[in-house]
């Protein structure tokens, strides 16, 4: 398959840390990701999923050119990513909203990295306020909204300066349960509007399979991609409704299964409820004996 | 949970939504008169005392004078213009050294504080430094640069560096690296990252320095203006201490406590201007 095919091609990609945890020990390695092998295709809804410490965050970290991978290489559109730029925006579980920004100045940063004309920025953050639902709040500091309006605020920032793909770590991670069941919906709107391709990283199976067109699977220690599931459900989707049918559930049941087998080869019977009574028991028994 | 409560309330009753910067224009007369009053009532104890006591014979008249006498010589002096020449000097030096403290501890600062290695060998020396008293170094000064400007332009720029210093140091080092993250992934520029993301976080930090820093150079006035002067605020008060005028003299330190409750004042203002979208916080 040649790497236009590919929106982006991730290729043999292998990254270590070397940690320590204070100034005197010695560095330790670690592997966040194994011989990664993934082809995003262009306009595509893909979402990964897995355990934490499975290396999802760094694999989009390297996608957004934040980080350098120790082994292989990944490509945009056939090119070598070396860095950041504005062909790929990314949206991240903290919002990260410039608080010293006023909503539509927050809106407009990339288009003034960009350099676009003043007046020209106007137009663009209207537009993408009014994408977000946010029309009229372009006056608002961060610390004025809520969760769930900050982060309409961090997609429409990293809408405007339009890039081709959006990167998006667990995104709506912070949020209530109700205002993500709406954040969702509304991404699958803009999605089919505007044609982007989206890698989204969740640590939700629900939220993955709802909103994919296939779900990366990952495994932890070190991080590899376990299996790919395609999930054929009929678009235009709303969150609500799709999770309600038959094929859902039995998508969602494989990638439950996929994640099942992984921790139970880490530690077997992860039934928790059972195991917690005799455990709290045994803590305040030896708390006692402390004293 | 408030935050849900809040975006029901946005997104049913826009318009019902009182912006905060709306919220404190409406306080009654009343409650800011209230205000005044607590702020300056001790104030107005203690000036009635200075006032009375030397009236009454309690403190002798001659080393104490009465307010109103000391405001008089103020006023006076206004008035011959004599007292514009002791400020023009003094508002030069202040400003000449809080000028180039600000030049210097700005850039120095973010440097140090982006350099976390390098503010960690600094460190010691920085905290030697601070605490090292200013009027200790006087002599030093005047040895090295003699009795002339210089040497008094450089105790209040001493004066003065380490505040600006030590808050950009800390402004910079904490900013938020979610935040930097968030801009490099736009692909920013180095200088962009510097004007656009840390110096707006370090902000609220730095203008703190700025404002510990200008108290300072007011404060530093008469110690630097002592020797070798023959105008400015500090020397003035010497000069007429020296030949027992001695309402000039609390005149000229009247002035002089006003002036950095003024400068102050300015930069509380300013302050609270430039970090307004930190209100929630303050406000907890």
């Amino acid at each position: 398959m040649s790497a236009t095919e590919a929106k982006i091609k991730i290729s043999g990609v292998t990254r270590k840390y070397s940690i320590r945890r204070n100034t005197e020990e010695e560095k330790k390695e670690f592997t966040a990701l194994q011989d990664v092998e993934l082809n995003v295709k262009p306009g595509e809804f893909l979402t990964i999923v897995g355990p934490s410490g499975c290396g999802k965050s760094t694999l989009l970290d390297l996608m957004a050119g934040l980080a350098v991978p120790t082994e292989g290489e990944l490509f945009i559109d056939g090119k070598k990513i070396t860095g950041p730029a504005l062909d790929r925006g990314i949206v991240m579980q903290g919002y990260a909203l410039f608080p010293w920004r006023t909503v539509r100045r927050n809106v407009e940063f990339g288009l003034e990295i960009k350099k676009v004309p003043k007046k020209d920025r106007k137009a663009i953050s209207d537009r993408y306020l009014e994408l977000v639902g946010l029309s009229g709040y372009g006056d608002r500091y961060p610390y004025e909204l809520s969760g769930g309006m900050k982060q309409r605020v961090a997609i429409a920032r990293a809408l405007a300066y339009d890039p081709e793909v959006l990167l998006m770590d667990e995104p709506f991670a912070a949020v209530d349960a109700q205002t993500r069941e709406t954040l969702q919906d509304e991404l699958l709107q803009i999605w089919e509007r505007t044609g982007k391709t989206i890698v989204f990283v969740t640590h939700s199976i629900d939220e993955a399979v709802a909103l994919a067109d296939r779900v990366v699977v990952m495994s932890p220690n070190p991080g590899r991609v376990r299996e790919i599931v395609p999930v054929s459900l009929p678009r235009p989707r709303r969150v609500g409704d799709v999770q309600s049918t038959a094929d859902f559930s039995w998508i969602r049941h494989r990638v439950w299964e996929l994640l099942q087998g992984e921790t139970a080869a880490v530690k077997p019977a992860p039934q928790q409820a059972p195991v917690q009574a005799p455990l709290e028991l045994a803590e305040q028994l030896s708390s006692s004996a402390a004293l | 949970m408030p935050e849900i409560d809040n975006e029901i309330l946005l997104r049913t009753y826009p318009m019902n939504y009182i912006h905060p910067k709306a919220k404190g224009k409406k306080t009654p007369v009343l409650s800011i008169l209230k205000a005044v009053a607590e702020k300056s009532a001790v104030m107005l104890l203690i000036l009635s005392a200075w006032e009375a006591l030397p009236r009454l014979g309690l403190v002798d008249p001659f080393l104490l004078p009465p307010f109103s006498d000391a405001v008089g010589s103020l006023v006076r002096l206004f008035q011959s213009g004599e007292m514009f020449r002791h400020i023009a000097k003094s508002l030069e030096r202040s400003g000449l050294g809080f000028l180039a403290a600000v030049a210097f501890s700005i850039p120095v600062g973010t440097f140090m504080g982006w350099n976390k290695r390098i503010e960690r060998i600094a460190d010691p020396l920085l905290q030697v430094c601070r605490n090292t008293s200013t009027l200790a170094l006087y002599p030093v000064f005047i040895l090295f640069f003699g009795l002339g400007e210089t040497s008094k332009i450089a105790i209040i720029l001493w004066g003065t560096v380490w505040p600006i210093l030590l808050n950009t140091i800390s402004g910079v080092k904490e900013a938020d690296p979610l935040l930097i993250k968030s801009a490099r992934s736009m692909g920013i520029s180095r200088i962009g990252l510097f004007t656009k993301v840390v110096w707006p976080m370090a902000t609220p930090s730095i203008l703190t320095g700025l404002r510990l820093s200008a108290a300072t150079a007011i404060l530093m006035l008469v110690a630097a203006e002592m020797l070798g002067a023959d105008r400015g605020l500090g020397f003035m008060i010497f000069y007429y201490q020296e030949r027992y005028a001695i309402p000039e003299m609390f005149g000229g330190i009247i002035f002089i406590a006003v002036l950095g409750v003024l400068i102050n004042f300015l930069l509380v203002r300013l302050e609270s201007r430039m970090t307004r979208w930190k209100e929630r916080i303050v406000k907890g």
